[in-house]
């Protein structure tokens, strides 16, 4: 008889059905496709990284028009969490219970990857490349699911102080940071390279992202004696920080600046450009706009690919180029499995990367992991403000090993 | 009553009393927990998490809707409560180590206090003013989670990491079974107290203040107190949806209380239906469900689709969608 009861339960049986998946020996893969996931902030406060995720699907689409990998299609499932962390968990959690991809990879932001990080690692599923420039994602004892990808702010603060010291053994260094995560990584690293002499040597200060001003901490800063710089600051402060230290007639022997703010129109004009030349800072992906990589094999490979696959694409954002990277990378990992997707092969050849070189990566720059070294890319070269752009100079520098 | 229907014709009578359409309220029960528990057994963990993400979105919007619906002060930083009692439940956990379900009870009664805090300078805010004022609050909440005094206890930026509860007493249920049962059964008590409380003296005095203060005062209310305690209440509610968000999610940082949660609390509570008690279910369900149907319509612009799908619901169901159920029966018998 047809009455409600046996209408539920026949409809419930429906709904379980598709949960009812064949036994597979490898999550994720068929003799046909392996499946990627992936987490982006295509809404919300973060949406200009988007370029990112959207790069990497015209990527994997043009991977499989050229024949896959291996004999299979890659199904790139790249989902939206907005940037915030308990939406990360949620597609996290459809990505590997319900999609049942075989991995994870570059997913973006620190706060959403902290979310998951655990839980990836609980169900041992590859965490590969993210996208966040923190320190802490190169812990394989707890998370050996779990490497990162660009030169962490850790490895650049190592840079930094590497520098300082060749230029002058007994210079004095005041640091100045954000008290988060962020700032804190660049005392880390500074501390890495200096080891006891830190608290001899240097001098900081921090400032909180709610303060209106860092114009005390400046002035305090050069006060207490110190005759170099790094400012560990998010854009606004950094262009505070620049003008404010040249208007108190103060000129450091060098004056480091983080990665994070070198936007020359959101950072060094406002300060005025005039005010911050001789400005150091470090830098690992070839910058779209410099005209010097203009004849790079490396760039216009990336140039004919982005015409080829994204014509409309703004050429000159820096998305796009470490999007670009970063998936070639993994091709690099793809390739090296030889055909054996399974979540811990996969893991064992993104830790095995032998001196990868990538397209966008300056030249010389190369991608190298082991089962201990969870640090991708731990070189960068460094760039001096000309009131104009950025001029790069010198060798590479590599990261301290700790 | 009866009289003046009789006049009417057959097709405008009640069809609750015609013959064979008289539903027992007993069965309604039966049938809505049969509901509830079905994904028990049918679901997948990961859907399982969805419907208690739901589960605890209504509650939220639940503790919005009695300010905000049935009370008619507007709040706009609903968030900010829910924030307070993820963290009151995740500080619980992490640093105190006290049992989860003690967090629940604990979360509830500092969201009360926090509620009654803001309620009653609020009091002097009517309409927009009020709006504005709870709006500022949930901006302030992710900066000030962040302040380093606090930094011990909120993990500043880092957040805190918490676990999930085991089934107790070897109950065959996994973690996310329990989870939902036991968010389904709070948010079922809740739903109750509520709709007892509406259905109550006070709460025709909640309803009579919004409609018309002056009259409620002069027929001897005590507007002060009621709003007050109504705040209260409501920021109670959310607090205990935040708590149960904390163990749910098993994460808390400023970034996952930004202000635009405030706002999808907001909209749930419209897409439900304002002063309904039974709307905040389909508000919970659609702030969880919708944006993920937005985003795989198009991952280059799911804010539109979101946008668009809000305004046709707005459009087609501008009581919401407990308004829908409301009209329902009346939609049926035109036909």
């Amino acid at each position: 008889m047809l009455n409600r009861r046996s209408l539920l339960a026949s409809g419930a049986a429906l709904l379980a059905a598709p949960s009812i998946v064949k036994a597979q020996t490898v999550v994720g893969v068929t003799s046909e496709e392996i499946k990627i996931g992936s987490i982006m902030p295509y809404s919300g406060p973060a949406s200009a990284y988007g370029a990112i995720g959207r790069l990497q699907q015209a990527f994997f689409k043009g991977v499989n028009e050229a024949g896959g990998i291996s004999g299979r299609r890659i199904n790139f499932l790249s989902l939206d969490d907005g940037y915030q962390p308990p939406k990360t968990v949620e597609q996290t959690r459809r990505l590997v219970e319900q999609d049942r991809v075989a991995f994870l990879f570059n997913t973006l932001g620190t706060p959403g990857n902290t979310a998951i990080q655990r839980y990836v690692n609980q169900r041992k599923v590859p965490h590969l490349f993210l996208a966040t420039g923190a320190d802490k994602w190169a812990d394989p004892q707890n998370f050996p699911w779990t490497i990162g990808y660009q030169p962490s702010y850790r490895t650049e603060a190592q840079i930094f102080t590497k520098y300082m010291l060749e230029n002058d053994r007994n210079a004095k260094l005041g640091i100045l940071y954000q008290n988060d995560d962020f700032g804190k990584d660049y005392i880390a690293g500074v501390r890495d390279v200096l080891g006891a002499r830190f608290d001899a040597v240097v001098k900081t200060v921090s400032y909180e992202v709610t303060d209106a001003t860092i114009d005390s901490q400046v002035v305090q800063l050069h006060g207490s004696g110190v005759d170099c710089l790094l400012t560990a600051a998010t854009p606004k402060f950094a262009a505070q920080t620049i003008r404010k230290v040249h208007d108190i007639g103060w000129r450091p022997k060098m004056h480091f600046l983080t990665d994070v703010s070198i936007s020359v129109g959101s950072v060094m004009n406002p300060a005025g450009p005039e005010k911050g030349v001789g400005i150091l800072t470090a830098a690992y992906l070839k910058e779209p706009t410099d005209p010097t990589w203009q004849a790079d094999p490396g760039m216009q490979e990336w140039r004919a690919w982005m015409v080829k696959h994204m014509p409309d694409a703004d050429q000159t954002d820096g998305n796009f180029v470490y999007s670009y990277g970063v998936s070639k990378c993994l091709m690099q990992v793809l390739t090296q499995c030889n055909g054996d997707f399974s979540r811990e092969n996969v893991m064992k050849q993104a830790t095995s990367l032998n001196n990868v070189a990538i397209p966008t990566l300056i030249n010389g720059i190369t991608v190298g992991t082991s089962a201990s070294n969870f640090h991708p890319i731990r070189k960068m070269q460094l760039a001096k403000w000309d009131g104009k752009t950025w001029e790069r100079f010198g060798g590479l520098i590599e990261g301290a090993n700790v | 009553m009866a009289s003046q229907f009789s006049e009417a014709p057959p097709s405008l009578r009640s069809g609750v009393v015609r013959p064979g359409f008289r539903v027992d309220p007993r069965l309604l029960w039966a049938i809505g927990i049969a509901l509830l528990l079905l994904p028990l057994f049918t679901a997948e963990s990961y859907r399982l998490f969805q419907l208690t993400l739901a589960a605890i979105y209504a509650i939220a919007i639940l503790g919005l809707n009695l300010v905000t619906g049935y009370n008619g002060q507007i709040s706009l930083g609903h968030g900010a409560f829910y924030a307070v009692g993820a963290y009151v439940a995740a500080i619980m956990l992490d640093k105190l180590s006290l049992p989860w379900w003690s967090t629940l009870p604990a979360a509830a009664v500092i969201c009360g206090i926090v509620g009654w805090g803001i309620g009653r300078p609020a009091l002097r805010l009517g309409g927009l003013y009020l709006a504005l004022t709870t709006f500022s609050l949930a901006v302030a909440v992710p900066q000030i989670l962040k302040y380093k005094g606090i930094e011990d206890w909120t993990g500043g930026v880092q957040g805190v990491l918490v676990t999930k509860p085991d089934a107790p007493f070897g109950l065959p249920l996994d973690v996310d079974q329990f989870l939902y049962l036991v968010t389904v059964g709070i948010a079922l008590g809740v739903f109750v107290l509520a709709r007892n409380l509406m259905a109550s003296r006070i709460g025709r005095a909640m309803m009579a203040i919004r409609d018309h203060a002056l009259a409620a005062e002069a027929m001897g209310m005590d507007i002060a107190n009621l709003k007050t305690a109504t705040f209260a209440v409501s920021a109670m509610i959310t607090g205990l949806a935040g708590a149960l968000s904390a163990i749910a999610v098993e994460f808390v940082s400023p970034d996952s209380f930004q202000a635009t949660l405030s706002i999808t609390l907001f909209v749930g509570m419209v897409v439900g239906g304002v002063a309904s008690i039974i709307g905040p279910i389909f508000g919970g369900l659609f702030v969880v469900f919708v944006p993920n149907l937005a985003e795989e319509i198009s991952k280059s612009a799911p804010g539109v689709i979101y946008g668009c799908i809000l305004i046709a619901f707005l459009f087609v169901l501008p009581g919401g969608v407990a308004g829908l159920l409301r009209r329902l029966p009346a939609l049926l018998r035109r036909r």
